[in-house]
């Protein structure tokens, strides 16, 4: 990570727990840019993030409050500190299995009341932390190590979910999109009210691995390939965005 | 912070109110910021109450989507500055035990309430029981220590939430208020003094929030957004919260600290009731609804000349050890009559040398004064 970011870092947290190849150390930067972008206070802020990988991006590497939560619950915990003490910028930073499967009822009843929360959930499709599982986002067919003939199920459209349970502000890029990823963070940092970015990012480790893409470049080589802009995806047939993601706001408070 | 006296916000008198309502008047003489809860039979009215009266205050109502996120809001609350409460009755309890061995470890004040109903599951609704009693001690995974409180009327409903939450700010722990559906639901007269004492968790810029130099100590707790960067974490950590998921030690001193700073002040936070012990061979140890039943038994057959008396456990944890370790040493044989299958005459038996019999009553309705007497008569 740049050195500039430094002063956004708890001091004497000296390595990261991300995986060689993992985009969450991607992700953890880009978050602090937008931060920084914004000029924002950290001793305004409360990051508040779940089980999972992706809940130590802010725990403990944010040099600001942050909150540890319960498997799935960062929602609720978050609706609580933001209703008391409402000068509080909340940022909401977990995981798929995190965000949406355990805590899939807590993401929509958020998204409906409109609570002025920003949630950013790291896709990695797969649940890392307890080695490769299968998981709410996991994409039908992919090979995991509890679904070793392949992914029976579909997976959740994470935006279409969020959005239709009335976020405000709801868009999807991957960290191999990082200056509009940066963008959309800092939009959503803007936002008055609920807003969500799913932010898909590679698991080599536990994910690509089992799906032929084991190498860290492959994973970020075949999201390269296949994130598609939404604008663009408008104009493909259904043949041909199979297996594309795609990536855009899907609504920004405007519409 | 710490200890202040302050005027009641209800005026000083007499007032008619359901139990379910007292608590409600209790969160907010206590000066409770944040409520959270989930409709449940029998505690829904504390929360219906709440939902006008913290508008009057300017204190945070919500109603959540379950009782996970009920008790989960409340801990953010809490760490957002409010004192922060829950009302629920057993199938949300049951949700809700995560959420307490959070709030053990992370050591934030919140106060639960359950007003317990028949079990197991689903059961009788609007019927009474008292078969949480020992889920309020272990429900929660891991070892950890509990403070469970047994109000008796709704005077009491009023009194023990105050004092709840008093506990709670002083022991940065969840504080349980084990009521029953029928005290819940019971209308009855209370008094409301004009002066109330509470007491609010201490504060110390800089220091370390999860962790003091004594083993039983509280540290103090400060707030987000008052530039202390938190690291609040449910997994085990050092006094600055930095999570040490490996280190024997630490697991070890974070795990006897959180037990003793509750056992060490055992005689802080145990309160009880004795009537007639004087000369009494044989001892009723009793608590919540059924106390009220075996007090009036057991001064009807005073009247007969019997020599009963009676103790009150107004605190179930930690147990009053102590207590009946004295009452075991001097009375014949205690009776402990439950609505349940005999839970804390386990903890009875454990310290009383003198025999203990359980009565058990698990028909969803209260154990009545005659029954009481009946068991007496079997005893003496």
């Amino acid at each position: 990570m740049a050195r500039d970011l430094e002063q956004y870092l708890r001091p004497g947290i000296g390595v990261t727990t991300f995986c060689p190849g993992c985009g969450e150390a991607i992700l953890m930067g880009l978050i602090l840019r937008a931060i920084d972008e914004l000029q924002l206070n950290m001793d305004d802020m409360l990051f508040v993030s779940g089980i999972g990988c992706a809940a130590w991006i802010p725990s403990p590497h944010f040099n600001a409050d942050t909150l540890h939560t319960l498997h799935g619950r960062t929602i609720a915990f978050a609706t609580g500190a933001k209703l008391v003490n409402p000068k509080l910028k909340v940022m909401v930073i977990s995981g798929d299995g995190d965000l949406a499967d355990i805590g899939g009822n807590h993401l929509i009843h958020g998204a409906r009341r409109n609570i002025d929360l920003t949630v950013i959930c790291a896709n990695n499709m797969n649940y890392g932390m307890t080695g490769g599982q299968v998981c709410s986002t996991t994409p039908l067919g992919a090979l995991t190590m509890t679904t070793h003939q392949g992914n029976p199920f579909r997976p959740f459209d994470l935006c279409k979910l969020v959005k239709a349970a009335g976020a405000v502000y709801v868009a999807r890029y991957a960290v191999t999109q990082p200056f509009a990823l940066i963008k959309s963070i800092k939009k959503a940092l803007q936002t008055e009210g609920f807003s969500f970015i799913e932010a898909v990012t590679p698991c080599p480790v536990q994910f690509g691995r089992r799906n032929n893409l084991g190498k860290p470049a492959d994973m970020l080589k075949d999201l390269m390939a296949r994130c598609i802009m939404k604008g663009k995806a408008e104009k493909l047939s259904p043949e041909e965005l199979k297996d594309k993601v795609i990536t855009g706001e899907f609504t920004n408070g405007s519409d | 912070m710490g200890l202040q006296e302050v005027r009641s916000i209800l005026p000083e008198g007499s007032y008619y109110f359901s139990g379910d309502e007292a608590v409600a008047e209790g969160a907010i003489a206590a000066r409770c910021g944040y409520c959270a809860g989930y409709p449940i039979t029998p505690a829904t009215e504390t929360l219906e109450r709440l939902s006008v009266r913290f508008r009057e205050i300017r204190a945070v109502f919500m109603q959540m989507e379950d009782e996970i996120a009920s008790i989960c809001s409340c801990i953010g609350a809490s760490w957002a500055g409010a004192k922060a409460m829950t009302v629920t009755s057993g199938p949300g309890f049951s949700l809700m035990q995560e959420g307490i061995g959070y709030a053990v470890i992370t050591e934030t004040p919140v106060v639960i309430v359950d007003a317990q109903r028949a079990g197991p599951s689903t059961g009788q609704a609007t019927r009474v029981g008292s078969g949480d009693i020992m889920q309020a001690k272990w429900g929660s995974h891991g070892d950890n220590e509990i403070i469970a409180l047994s109000p008796w009327s709704v005077q009491e409903l009023y009194d023990q939430t105050i004092n709840a939450f008093n506990l709670a700010e002083r022991f940065r722990a969840p504080v349980l208020l084990m009521a029953e559906e029928a005290t819940a639901h019971l209308r009855e007269r209370m008094q409301v003094s004009g002066e109330v004492e509470l007491f609010s968790r201490e504060k110390k810029a800089g220091a370390p929030p999860f962790g003091t130099e004594e083993n039983n100590g509280v540290p103090p707790m400060p707030a987000f957004g008052e530039g202390e960067k938190l690291l609040v974490t449910g997994s085990t950590h050092d006094e600055y919260g930095i999570r040490k998921i490996t280190h024997p030690l630490i697991q070890e001193k974070l795990v006897n600290r959180l037990r003793n700073k509750i056992v060490n002040h055992s005689r802080e936070i145990i309160q009880y009731e004795n009537y007639y012990l004087e000369d009494a061979a044989v001892v009723v140890v009793c608590y919540g609804f059924t106390a009220r039943s075996s007090l009036f038994a057991v001064e009807r057959m005073r009247d007969e000349g019997k020599k009963i008396g009676v103790v009150r456990l107004k605190t179930l944890w930690p147990f009053a050890t102590e207590v009946i370790r004295s009452i075991g040493s001097r009375a014949k044989k205690i009776l402990v009559p439950e609505m349940n299958m005999g839970q804390v005459v386990g903890e009875v038996m454990k310290y009383a040398s003198c025999d203990v019999v359980p009565y058990n009553q698990v028909n969803g309705e209260v154990i009545s004064p005659n029954t009481i007497m009946e068991q007496l008569r079997r005893l003496l």
